[in-house]
This record gives C-alpha cells, structure tokens and sequence, in this order.
C-alpha cells in the first residue's frame, strides 16, 4: 500500500510546478483617434529623457553612459526636485482626498494639499536593446515611484505601500490618493510611431 | 537489577510504521490537489530576466501568455534561431509582421472570457531577456491595436541586490 502511494507521490512532487506568475504590470497607451490631436506642449524642463541604445547604453537627460543603477536617483530627484532647481520639473498645489481621520498628519476633513509634479518620463529604446536591459530600466522607474509613494505611506498612514489592502474601501482610497500625488508618468516613444501615455 | 540489564545489547527497538501509509496518503493528495499540469508546451527557450519590482499576477484566468524567444534546441533544425513568437501553444513565424496573429490571438482568448471580465484581460508576455526589442514592439503596437492595453511583463524576483 504504501509502495503505491509511494510511487504517486514520487510522480505527482515531479510533475507539480509551483511557479507562481509574477512581473511588472504596465498599461499601453491606446492608439489614438483618428481625429484627435494628440500634441500637448510640455515645457522641457518637465520631461526626463531616457534613450537606450543598440548596445545597452543609457543617456540620461543629455548624459551618455549612465548607469542603470543610478536611475532610481536620478527618477526620485526628477519626481520631487526637493531644491526648486529650475532644470527639474514644475510643481502645482492640488488637493487630493483621503478617507477622513485615516492620519493624524492630515486635516480632519482628510484633504491633502501639497505640490505634485508635472514631471513626465519618456523612455525610448531602439529596436537592438535587449529586452532585459529595456526591463531593467523600467524596474528602474517603478521601484523609484514605488518608493516615493511607499515613503509617502509610511509618514502619513504608518504603513507599508504594499501592505494596503484593495478589498478594504479606506485602504483603497488611500492607495487611489497616494497614486494620484505620485503618478507612474512614463511615456514611450515606439520607433516611427509615437505613443503618449496618460 | 537484573530488570534492567535484559534490555541491554538488544539493540534499537523497531520503530513503528503502520501509520506510514497515512502519512504517505496525506502528501499524495496534498500534491495532487495544489498540482496544475502544464497545459501548453512551451517550443521556446524562454528565461525571463530579474528585476526587483514584481508583482504577483492574480486571477489566473483573466490572464493569456505570449512567449517570444529562440526555439528550443530540438526545434532548432526545423525553424532555425532567430526569435519566434508562441501564442498560447501556436508557433508563429515572425518574419512579416505578426500583427494580424496576434490580434486573432486576442480576440480569440477574449471571446473564451466571461462578458464581465472582458475589459480586464491581462497579456502576460514572457519574453527572454536576450531578445532584442524589435520583435516586442511590434507585439506591442498589435496588443495596443487589438485594445488588450493591461500587460505584464513577466519576470522572477531578484533577490541579489535587495539592500539597495
């Protein structure tokens, strides 16, 4: 009896796969209207320009040959530009809607106000890079935001980004207003046809 | 003392087993039930890169793949090297331009969903980390063109460089 078992359980721990999907969600732009027109001026000094070459070399704002290690710097410094520098981006007052009494930090209506950036990332890749150069980079760019909203998170809720559950309305709603303070703005050019992302 | 000394020399006394079969039964069906058998043979050698940032991908079944990669070594003579596209368990050749492939795909996989998880399809593209971007894009652009805009590029978390 137990030889039987045995062998079952010998077949089925060999046939099992325990692999659990994971990556990084991103959402495509849509193709535009036909008879929309899709030029929205943004000043120069609100976009971060990220090129990736035929070999895997970075260009960072102008820079050639930075490393993909600094990019999450760069990406943070870009989204809070924390000395007012006026090469990095603008900044606007908004108001955005917490659940009322979810922090000590907020006014007991919950209405946060404060600077967000209007800065935007476009990234380009040529048609050569590899995908896992262009992958890393993108990690890049979200564990920067990631960052930003998880430290955002930690100071006002005492809580972790990711811990915030999204079946629970207050804890969504927090994570609704944390994503709209620090937006996932990045943009990617596709070789001979341009695609803005929103 | 004599009561004691008999026990002496007689060696480690048999453990008993008849509840192995027990034990055995329950890992069985522990592995069967958590076991999903592959259910698409895979033609391309896929090895998706490591990044820090994963997500886990819920709902298994609002999510189709998309491999690209270079066959795997038995079907190397018959399709060559270069990077090839694999929708669900189709192997597309990509020399055109794959675009009209994949839209079918698309509409195919979202014609088998239920009305009210249709505007949620995930893509999950499982791309090789040595694939150059060309092939992606062009997927891409026909994901945008077939309006499946939630994809998820899938890959293994990193944990080399969790310090950081």
């Amino acid at each position: 009896m137990a030889d039987i078992a045995f062998l079952l359980l010998i077949f089925f721990l060999v046939a099992t796969t325990m692999d659990i999907d994971t990556g990084i969600t991103r959402l495509l732009p849509p193709i535009p209207e036909k008879d929309q027109v899709d030029q929205v001026q943004i000043n120069k000094r609100n976009i971060l320009v990220v090129l990736i070459n035929r070999t895997n070399q970075l260009m960072v704002r102008g820079e050639f040959g930075t490393r993909i290690d600094e990019l999450k710097d760069i990406t943070m410094e870009f989204f809070t530009n924390p000395g007012n520098n006026p090469d990095l981006p603008e900044k606007e007052i908004k108001e955005v809607n917490f659940p009322p009494g979810s922090s000590t930090l907020l006014p007991a209506d919950g209405v946060w106000r404060g600077n967000v950036s209007k800065g935007v990332i476009s990234l380009q890749n040529d048609r050569s890079t590899t995908y896992g150069t262009y992958l890393s980079v993108q990690n890049e760019l979200v564990a920067a935001v990631n960052t930003l909203r998880n430290d955002f998170c930690k100071q006002y809720f005492d809580k972790e980004y990711d811990e915030l559950n999204e079946s629970n309305p207050i804890e969504k709603d927090i994570k609704d207003g944390i994503r709209k303070i620090y937006k996932m703005n990045i943009s990617e050019a596709i070789p001979k046809d341009i695609g803005g992302r929103k | 003392m004599a009561k004691f000394s008999r026990t002496k020399g007689k060696g480690a006394p048999k453990i008993n087993t008849s509840s192995l079969p027990d034990i055995i039964f329950m890992l069985l069906f522990f592995f069967m039930v958590s076991t999903t058998m592959r259910e698409t043979e895979v033609f391309v050698k896929v090895k998706v890169p490591e990044v820090t940032e994963v997500k886990k991908l819920e709902q298994k079944s609002l999510v189709s793949y998309i491999y690209i990669g270079r066959p795997s070594r038995s079907l190397e003579s018959v399709y060559g090297s270069e990077p090839m596209i694999q929708l669900n368990d189709k192997l597309v050749n990509v020399e055109g331009i794959p675009a009209d492939e994949v839209q079918d795909f698309v509409l195919s996989e979202r014609e088998a969903m239920a009305e009210d998880q249709k505007n949620k399809m995930v893509i999950s593209l499982r791309i090789d980390s040595d694939i150059p971007m060309g092939k992606v894009d062009d997927v891409k652009q026909a994901l945008r063109k077939a309006k499946a805009l939630i994809i998820n590029y899938s890959a293994r978390k990193d944990y080399s460089n969790k310090g950081r």
